[in-house]
């Protein structure tokens, strides 16, 4: 049977993702060392996985609300509002979904008629561009700058505008560059977002995550809260990656538009997870704070590594992720590089092309594993950077 | 707590090679820090991390519960380090509760534990009594859980 008779058009011309393809390479060599993981090395804290084990235990195994439990949705105001800002309603303005990706999904389809653009920061998570093409939307990716550490860049939004944009996307902190967003651009982008009349879809998993300076949220300035839907979930932060929970805080007309689907292609999240999530809420931060300090020890470690061996890389201010310009240093681009690396010194990163155009040159390093597999992947990474160079170096003058 | 032994407490790796690379300082430096933490008596030495049931299947620990008579000007303390020097002794900790000391002992078979306890712990001028338990299986040891946390092979091992 030909594929192109019955996929979808929409769905078969979705590009593969650039990860996809390397996961196919890396999973042939268990010996490798992989730094192209995008979860937390931690496993969930036990007090977290006990509250599910006792949920079950109490046979909690039933559906719960289509928005998620009204224990979790009150404690999920209340964590927002502490840490964030904005008072969401747990009756009408919170929607508990099966992690961000859903939440991504869901809003997109609530919001998008066929044609209407997106405007979204890139390099960026993989599933942002294929989310909107799914949804049926235009996406218009706008470039953020190694120069200014791939912070947000409220003027490139402002010159990329056209008419036809509605959805402005945010992930602040970003996967996969470490960028943050300071006060100053996201007043100015929240002005223009007031100005041109747009929805804010902002993704900030990695909100706890941030190593300079304090995170802020986008629907915490003047008249924003009213157009931003708020993602958040517990991945990242609380290392619950296989839960597969998260959350759309938004105004109640906004939500209920995303519950129409959510309700009927979801249902409702795991209530183990939501249990689970609820426990993390409440006594998880203890957690959180351990694992943040030694992702940002690992963070030191692993930039000025990569800097002693010749990338061009900055500090990230957030995530759990380096990306490091390897081009200029190497004579490789990224793909080879990463090709090259995984074959020859037995070390994965991931090509920074597989997170948009805009990450050529650069690939992606996740510090979130161990001092001790850093310390080897880094000592094999010097070693074959040592020989490109001298390849490269090479190749010049036999020329 | 410093840097340097906040790192050695999370790798576990003692190498001063290894331990300068993660903190980006001279291997020297990291050398001299680490004597000097000797030399204040901070850092008292390094000890392999064993898994009890799969490396002395002949020795057998026991955690004793003891009582003393506590001494004028100097409490419990001379019992409690005359107690701690016998070398079956692996710690010795004042307790607040029903007993005073708690002490861990090792040997090796249960016989020579019980013979410690009523020639040499029991007979010490100032003991009142104790109340000896045999460890049967242990679970977790300084902190780290023996063999029942599997690795998670699902893993992808790159992931978006």
């Amino acid at each position: 049977m030909n594929p192109s008779d019955y996929v979808a058009e929409h769905v078969l011309g979705l590009p593969r993702s650039g990860i996809r393809d390397f996961f196919a390479i890396v999973s042939e060599m268990p010996q490798a060392i992989s730094l192209g993981i995008g979860e937390p090395d931690f496993v969930t804290p036990w007090k977290i996985r006990e509250s599910a084990i006792f949920a079950l235990e109490r046979g909690k195994t039933s559906y719960t609300d289509n928005r998620g439990l009204f224990s979790l949705r009150k404690e999920i105001s209340s964590y927002v509002e502490r840490h964030f800002g904005p008072t969401y309603d747990p009756r009408s303005e919170i929607l508990v979904t099966v992690g961000v990706s859903e939440a991504i999904d869901v809003a997109l389809r609530a919001l998008l008629n066929p044609g209407d653009k997106v405007l979204y920061h890139e390099p960026c998570y993989v599933s942002y561009a294929p989310s909107i093409s799914l949804a049926f939307g235009e996406a218009i990716a706008v470039g953020t700058n190694p120069d200014d550490f791939f912070a947000l860049d409220p003027d490139a939004f402002v010159q990329a505008w056209e008419p036809g944009c509605k959805v402005l996307m945010l992930n602040f902190p970003t996967n996969p560059t470490g960028g943050t967003a300071d006060r100053a651009k996201l007043e100015k982008l929240a002005k223009f977002a007031v100005e041109r009349d747009l929805i804010v879809i902002s993704d900030e998993i990695y909100a706890e995550l941030t190593y300079e300076g304090e995170h802020l949220s986008i629907a915490s300035f003047p008249g924003m809260q009213e157009r931003t839907i708020f993602l958040h979930g517990f991945s990242k932060a609380f290392a619950m990656t296989g839960f597969r929970v998260g959350f759309a805080c938004g105004p109640d007309w906004l939500i209920d538009a995303m519950m129409k689907i959510h309700q009927y292609c979801m249902m409702c999240a795991p209530i183990l997870s939501q249990e689970a999530a609820l426990e993390a809420l409440r006594n998880g931060s203890d957690d959180v704070a351990r694992m943040r300090d030694q992702y940002a020890k690992r963070r030191d470690f692993i930039v000025r590594r990569f800097n002693e061996m010749g990338f061009d890389c900055h500090l990230p201010r957030g995530s759990f992720y380096a990306f490091p310009s390897v081009s200029s240093c190497t004579g490789l681009d990224e793909v080879e590089f990463c090709h090259r690396l995984l074959r020859e010194a037995e070390v994965a990163v991931v090509p920074g092309t597989a997170f948009g155009a805009h990450g050529k040159g650069h690939v992606r390093a996740s510090f979130s594993t161990s001092f001790e597999r850093l310390v080897e992947a880094t000592d094999r990474m010097e070693r074959f950077v040592d020989q490109a160079r001298i390849e490269d170096r090479a190749i010049p003058a036999a020329g | 707590m410093s840097d340097l032994l906040s790192t050695i407490l999370e790798t576990a790796d003692p190498r001063p090679e290894v331990l300068s690379k993660i903190l980006g300082r001279s291997r020297e430096e990291v050398e001299a820090e680490i004597q000097d933490l000797r030399d204040q008596g901070t850092l008292l030495g390094w000890m392999p991390l064993l898994d009890p049931a799969k490396s002395e299947s002949d020795q057998v620990r026991a955690v004793i519960e003891v009582r003393i008579t506590p001494e004028r000007e100097g409490g419990f303390d001379r019992l409690a380090n005359r107690i701690s020097k016998f070398e079956e002794v692996e710690a010795c900790h004042l307790m607040s509760g029903g007993y005073d000391l708690l002490v861990i002992v090792r040997g090796k078979n249960l016989h020579a534990v019980a013979s410690f306890v009523s020639e040499r712990l029991a007979t010490i001028e100032g003991v009142l009594s104790t109340a000896t338990h045999f460890l049967l299986r242990s679970y977790k040891e300084h902190g780290r859980l023996l063999g029942n946390e599997s690795e998670n092979t699902e893993k992808p091992a790159v992931s978006a």
